[in-house]
């Protein structure tokens, strides 16, 4: 008797823990099963190849996918660079003073800072500070601002695990500092870097708050992707399809198949973040 | 290369390593001085007391209104409702994966965690219009289910691999001895989970928690998309809100630049960014005091 309570009680133990962990992935499950199955209908190489048509009741999603590789370079252009420096100077410069603190203080708290926030930033600062106007170039730029904390902070990390010994060994051998930041340290660092790079694209990419306000366009009917004017999105297409839309229920397929497209984009992207993270560790060891 | 290029180079790029760390500080000033200009603008105007304590906020009516605290009470509700889901699932599965998973599960688990965490909020919300929707109609009899419960099942599905991630890890660090020590004087499994790895690893779920909050407060596009956005006082989960996030999206595309609605907006992005700042600091502070307390 007393065995088999004990016995029942540990089994409810570990069903409540891999209950709770089954709930977990069934969202994540469900999450993929509605989009592929209902989006698949949709699927075709028209659908991605074509403008949208008819008031966006029919064809495809050419124009919004131009624009979200168009944002995503702008982004990758501003944020990359920028942020691979600045993670340079807090690893390999910045000594531990109160300024150095303040900084990473200053990255963690933009971190945190609601996607919305970046939007109002973006709004004020390029659209209307600096005349950019409601334009790719000034949505894309803010999508760069939110991006900066992640790069810097994944930069930083995969600076880090180079051994000081690697860069003693270059100073040694008469390299100025720059010289071995540059020629030794980045290089081996670069599949981290790349890593939180694709991570962060990917993020971006799916954003839509931050475009809400800086240029993202209802409908716009020319793909040439001028980058001083509004461009459409996939996420705000997906969001517009589905909440703006004169007849919502019509374009449901429309709607479905555009949340097919910008999920698979974002996972191949996490995908091929894993994978050079899994083929870097492999050669470590 | 001439030496004297060689040195020349290397101090420019000092120089521009450092001022990209420093215009990192211009850019969270920037933000901040743009948010509290435009907020004393909007306080010219409106007296802060109405702000905070008015119970309606329409900016567009006859005699425009300016209170502030449906939304924050929405917020509230909506962040409230998403932690009650999300903390006991978050950190069960972050137990399960760190004591119970063996290493095979774990590297599918880990993996679909950050999956999950990639899912863009624009689906999230989508699937709050085309699933959740309907399904909450369906068991609550309702005209149709873009009400608060919605908002708070989308943002706890959002926040839990926050939760989750950073709980996992914090179990994770609780030391080897504290379990062994536990097992020794004859703990069960659970026993030593519930009575000693918890406790032990109880700031680092506090944090998780905290940051989890952070998350759910600033979210837009799930909320703004599932909750049915009417601006009044919420009287329960299957009321209608419309939260702080999601007031700035709709009204910022429609207010003429530098009305007192404009500033207004801009008055509720301020408040938005110290409750995330606070959530995110108190988890900061969690967090440091657990690697504080196990480093001894």
């Amino acid at each position: 008797m007393q065995h088999k309570r004990f016995k029942l009680s540990s089994i409810i133990e570990w069903g409540s823990l891999t209950g709770t962990t089954l709930i977990v992935c069934f969202f994540l499950v469900v999450i993929i099963l509605e989009i592929v199955f209902k989006g698949i209908g949709s699927m075709s190489w028209e659908f991605i190849s074509s403008i949208p048509k008819e008031g966006m009741t029919k064809g495809g999603i050419l124009t919004p996918i131009i624009g979200t590789v168009l944002i995503t370079l702008i982004t990758a252009a501003f944020a990359i660079p920028f942020g691979i420096c600045c993670a340079i100077y807090l690893n390999e410069y910045a000594e531990n003073n109160k300024l150095t603190r303040i900084i990473r203080a200053a990255i963690r708290n933009l971190s945190g800072v609601p996607s919305i926030i970046y939007g109002l930033f973006g709004l004020a600062l390029f659209v209307q500070t600096l005349q950019l106007g409601t334009s790719l170039l000034a949505a894309g730029l803010t999508l760069g601002l939110l991006s900066l904390p992640y790069i810097i902070t994944t930069t930083e990390e995969a600076l880090m695990q180079i051994p000081n010994s690697t860069r003693e060994a270059a100073l040694a051998v008469g390299a100025t500092k720059f010289e071995t930041i540059k020629d030794i340290v980045i290089p081996s660092a670069v599949p981290g870097i790349l890593t939180g790079v694709v991570l962060t694209l990917s993020r971006a990419a799916g954003e839509t708050a931050p475009i809400l306000f800086t240029g993202a366009a209802f409908y716009i009917s020319d793909t040439n992707g001028y980058i001083n004017q509004e461009f459409m999105a996939l996420p705000y297409h997906l969001y517009m399809l589905s909440t703006q839309h004169q007849s919502i229920e019509e374009v449901r397929p429309i709607a479905y198949g555009t949340a097919l497209v910008l999920i698979l984009v974002v996972f191949l992207l996490n995908l091929s973040a894993f994978y050079i993270r899994y083929k870097f560790r492999k050669n470590e060891n | 290369m001439k030496y004297k290029i060689r040195i020349l180079l290397d101090t420019i790029f000092k120089d521009i390593f450092k001022a990209t760390g420093l215009l990192v500080l211009f850019l969270l000033g920037g933000i901040l001085a743009l948010l509290i200009y435009n907020s004393i603008s909007f306080f010219m105007d409106v007296k802060p007391l109405e702000f905070i304590t008015g119970m309606e906020w329409n900016p567009t009516g006859k005699s425009p209104k300016y209170g502030m605290l449906p939304l924050i009470l929405s917020t509230t509700l909506v962040t409230f409702g998403a932690m009650i889901i999300a903390i006991p699932l978050g950190v069960g599965t972050a137990a399960f994966i760190s004591e119970y998973a063996g290493s095979r599960l774990k590297n599918i688990l880990k993996p679909a965690i950050e999956m999950l965490a990639a899912v863009p909020s624009v689906v999230i919300g989508f699937l709050g219009i085309v699933v959740v929707s309907p399904g909450l109609a369906n068991l609550a009899d309702l005209p149709n289910g873009l009400n608060a419960l919605n908002g708070a099942i989308l943002l706890a599905v959002m926040a839990l691999p926050t939760i989750i991630t950073i709980s996992e890890d914090a179990i994770h660090a609780v030391p080897k001895t504290y379990k062994e020590a536990s097992y020794g004087v004859g703990a069960t499994k659970w026993q030593t989970l519930r009575k000693v790895i918890i406790p032990a690893a109880g700031p680092g779920i506090i944090s998780a928690i905290m940051l989890g909050v952070g998350r759910a407060i600033g979210e837009t596009m799930t909320v703004l998309m599932a909750t049915g956005n009417a601006a009044l006082i919420p009287k329960g989960f299957f009321d209608s809100v419309k939260t702080m996030t999601a007031t700035i999206a709709i009204e910022m595309g429609e207010v003429p630049y530098q009305t007192t609605h404009y500033y207004g907006l801009y008055a509720l992005a301020t408040m938005l960014f110290f409750m995330t700042l606070i959530a995110n600091l108190v988890g900061e502070y969690f967090i440091n005091r657990f690697r504080k307390y196990h480093a001894t």
